[in-house]
């Protein structure tokens, strides 16, 4: 076809831009904008941001730490495997261990409070998945994120690793108690 | 060097010797890969049907794996090579560069592509298609990869190459072909995303050796997402040229405006590379104003560019068409198209399903926040299985029904079932994707052999309506394995038992396009000024989608605990 068109054709840099398509691409630049705005809007005033707060580290010193919280606020043990269950004091701070393959201790949490919650890995990428709220949070070895949270609504919650970890991943839950 | 160029009757198109071969052993290659992938999709599924569970999780994450790799990385690489060498070669008319550079790369590729499986299904590289660290996979699974990385960028750098060589032998007027220009972009985004891989494999093997003490954990995600995601850029760069194709073949359509098209691919190169991010929203290594800025490509221009594109490709069509006397009516053009053309309707519910569920899947998933309701939840899949199946695989699937008879110089067997195919493959295959995601949106994670979590020490019941739609993602997913696996058995047949057709005149320099041919559509220059109201309708039914999905989930995720 090229071969029958006349030769200006070649000049297609030349040819006008018809006014719909203009218009489409200034709607989809207007939307491509307020997508963007909205990301910004809602770390502004928006309640569900994930935290900045992270922290370069070791499994030996995120172990340790998280160890001292546990002996300081366990309140009992539950299951045949006697897993602590912590109560994290109001409006304080709590550590939640991931590893191969277990989250490590249970927490309680008390409704209404806000909690920053320590988050790391003692070996590989896991995925912190809360159910049945469904926030999900990677957590990487070597570093420790503060994460900031305040429960809703009261219940048993289940944490699934949801970043595959090997043969036991589908093994690995975890508990957080809302009182 | 001296070569043959023969020209097809049919199509017009020319096709140069070793360009030929070429095209036909990274096309056939690629058909192998799919079917280990399809075979690995079936026992996937079968798994996550809860109903059946079929595999032990040992085998299920292996299988995974090999999935993945096979799918993502295998088939479509070796079919993207084909559509590169085409849209060089063949539309411009030329010799290929270095042909023996470009077997190189084939046979790089293809003897990676079966060490990296190897290494798989030897059992000691289930690692998933990320194989993050610091989980480590045997040490030929990543050779096996960096190999087929290194022939993709020789076979990427053949085709610059062969650029070149048109240009300076002048076997083509004016600039490139807007298809030739789409696999550019393709090629020039290939570049930089093999160097992130190779930034990142390269350490891996060395640390799977034991030369490397420590990968960081979180920078072996940001770098391998730069060859992860933007890998995928390739793919909707390249499926996007194809749909260009196939709109220039099957109509004679030009773009509404070539500047228009044009652009939208410039704005790829600059832009999807950032989309690394898009992995890394939920992690805790990058600040909150890295991932807003990345995740969006820099202020959505990417997303603009994608939206550019699913205008032009169809308010082409409908151009076309209106031109050809089918103007009665928003939608005669459409009614009218030849939806009995597996060429075409492979390609038009590509461009439906791409747009509507995987694009706009994407925007969502790729929300700074709103990827903490999504990340690593069966929406995930649910998302690619829209863009690089629906999108990537079916519009390749769709133009292999072009390429058997002028390439391959072969009739297509049991032309009724070939009718058939796309709708089922790809009406089946979208319907998985969105039931993954409604999957993924009840929170079911991905990559997880076992909804009930056996041998944990609680217990979480999944709402019903998670069971459901796990059930519906096995039976789709059934099907869609079904309507893939008839495709490679036509293509498969025909390429063996069709009706062998002539090849046409064979010069020994290459000769001009004969006009009035789909060989002259492919090549044109020009843009086709005809009011599109038609696709007018449809880009707004999208951009409502768009919007109203986009702000459903920001209300989810008003709902769900306050985090800071």
């Amino acid at each position: 076809m090229s071969a029958i068109l006349p030769p200006s054709e070649r000049l297609w840099w030349k040819q006008p831009i018809d006014k719909v398509e203009w218009a489409w691409i200034a709607i989809a630049f207007v939307w491509g904008m307020v997508m963007f705005v909205m990301m910004i809007y809602w770390h502004i005033y928006g309640k569900q941001n994930l935290s900045n707060e992270a922290y370069k580290t070791t499994p030996e010193m995120f172990a340790a730490k998280a160890e001292k919280f546990i002996a300081e606020n366990t309140i009992r043990t539950e299951t045949e495997q006697q897993i602590p269950v912590v109560k994290v004091p109001a409006n304080g701070e709590g550590y939640l261990i991931a590893r191969l393959w277990a989250w490590y201790p249970i927490l309680e949490l008390e409704k209404g409070k806000t909690y920053k919650i320590h988050l790391s890995s003692m070996d590989y990428n896991h995925g912190f998945s809360l159910q049945p709220v469904n926030i999900n949070i990677q957590v990487i070895p070597g570093y420790e994120h503060v994460v900031k949270m305040t429960p809703t609504k009261e219940g048993t919650y289940a944490i699934v690793c949801n970043e595959y970890c090997g043969i036991g991943h589908h093994s690995m839950l975890g508990r957080i108690y809302v009182k | 060097m001296a070569t043959t160029y023969r020209t097809c009757p049919v199509s017009g198109l020319q096709f140069e010797d070793q360009a030929e071969k070429l095209m036909r052993w990274n096309a056939v290659a690629g058909v192998l890969w799919l079917l280990v992938g399809g075979i690995t999709a079936l026992l996937v599924i079968l798994t996550r049907w809860p109903a059946i569970k079929l595999l032990p999780a040992d085998q299920f994450y292996l299988i995974l794996t090999a999935h993945g790799i096979d799918m993502l990385i295998l088939w479509i690489l070796f079919f993207e090579m084909a559509v590169l060498y085409f849209a060089s070669s063949t539309l411009l008319r030329c010799r290929l560069a270095a042909p023996k550079v470009a077997w190189l790369a084939f046979w790089l590729m293809a003897i990676g592509g079966i060490v990296t499986n190897i290494a798989v299904f030897q059992g000691e590289s289930s690692v998933m298609f990320t194989s993050y660290v610091p989980m480590q996979a045997a040490w030929h699974f990543y050779l096996g990869i960096i190999l087929v990385a290194v022939g993709a960028l020789l076979g990427v750098a053949v085709f610059f190459g062969t650029l070149v060589v048109a240009k300076r032998e002048k076997t083509y007027q004016g600039s490139l072909p807007l298809v030739t220009f789409g696999a550019l972009t393709a090629a020039i985004i290939a570049t930089f995303t093999i160097l992130a891989g190779a930034g990142i494999l390269l350490p891996t093997l060395l640390w799977s050796l034991g030369i490397l003490k420590e990968i960081d954990a979180q920078l072996y995600r940001m770098v391998w997402w730069g060859l992860g995601h933007s890998s995928q850029q390739i793919n909707v760069s390249a499926h996007v040229a194809v749909w260009y194709l196939i709109a220039a073949v099957v109509f004679g359509a030009k773009p509404l405006s070539e500047k228009v098209s044009r652009f939208a691919f410039l704005l790829y190169i600059l832009f999807l590379q950032l989309a690394s991010a898009h992995h890394l929203l939920s992690d805790p290594g990058m600040s909150a104003e890295w991932k807003v800025l990345n995740t969006s490509y820099f202020m959505y221009f990417a997303v603009m560019a994608s939206m550019i594109h699913g205008f032009t490709v169809p308010g082409a069509i409908e151009a076309a068409q209106r031109r050809k006397g089918y103007t009665n009516g928003l939608f005669e053009w459409l009614r009218k198209a030849p939806w009995g053309n597996p060429v075409f309707s492979g390609m038009f519910i590509s461009l439906v399903s791409f747009g509507f569920l995987g694009g706009i899947s994407g925007v969502v998933l790729g929300t700074e926040q709103i990827n903490m309701l999504m990340h690593n939840t069966f929406y995930v899949p649910g998302h690619f299985h829209t863009t690089v199946v629906t999108g990537t695989t079916l519009a390749f699937m769709a133009v292999t029904y072009l390429l058997v008879p002028v390439l391959f110089r072969r009739e297509m067997i049991l032309p009724k079932l070939c009718q058939i195919q796309p709708y089922l493959f790809g009406i089946s295959m979208s319907v998985l994707g969105l039931v993954m995601m409604g999957a993924g949106t009840l929170g079911v994670s991905r990559r997880h052999w076992d909804m009930a979590f056996s041998g944990a020490p609680f217990q979480y019941e999944w709402p019903g309506a998670a069971y459901l739609m796990m059930g519906l993602t096995g039976i789709f997913g059934v099907i869609a394995v079904i309507g893939g696996g008839l495709w490679i058995l036509l293509v498969v047949g025909s390429l063996l038992f069709g009706k062998k057709l002539d090849g046409g005149k064979v010069s020994d320099r290459p000769t001009p396009i004969p006009v009035n041919t789909q060989a002259a559509s492919a090549a044109a220059h020009g843009s086709e000024h005809v009011a599109v109201p038609g696709t007018v309708v449809l880009a707004l039914l999208l951009f409502v989608s768009f919007v109203l999905y986009y702000f459903v989930n920001w209300k989810y995720l008003s709902e769900v605990w306050l985090l800071s």
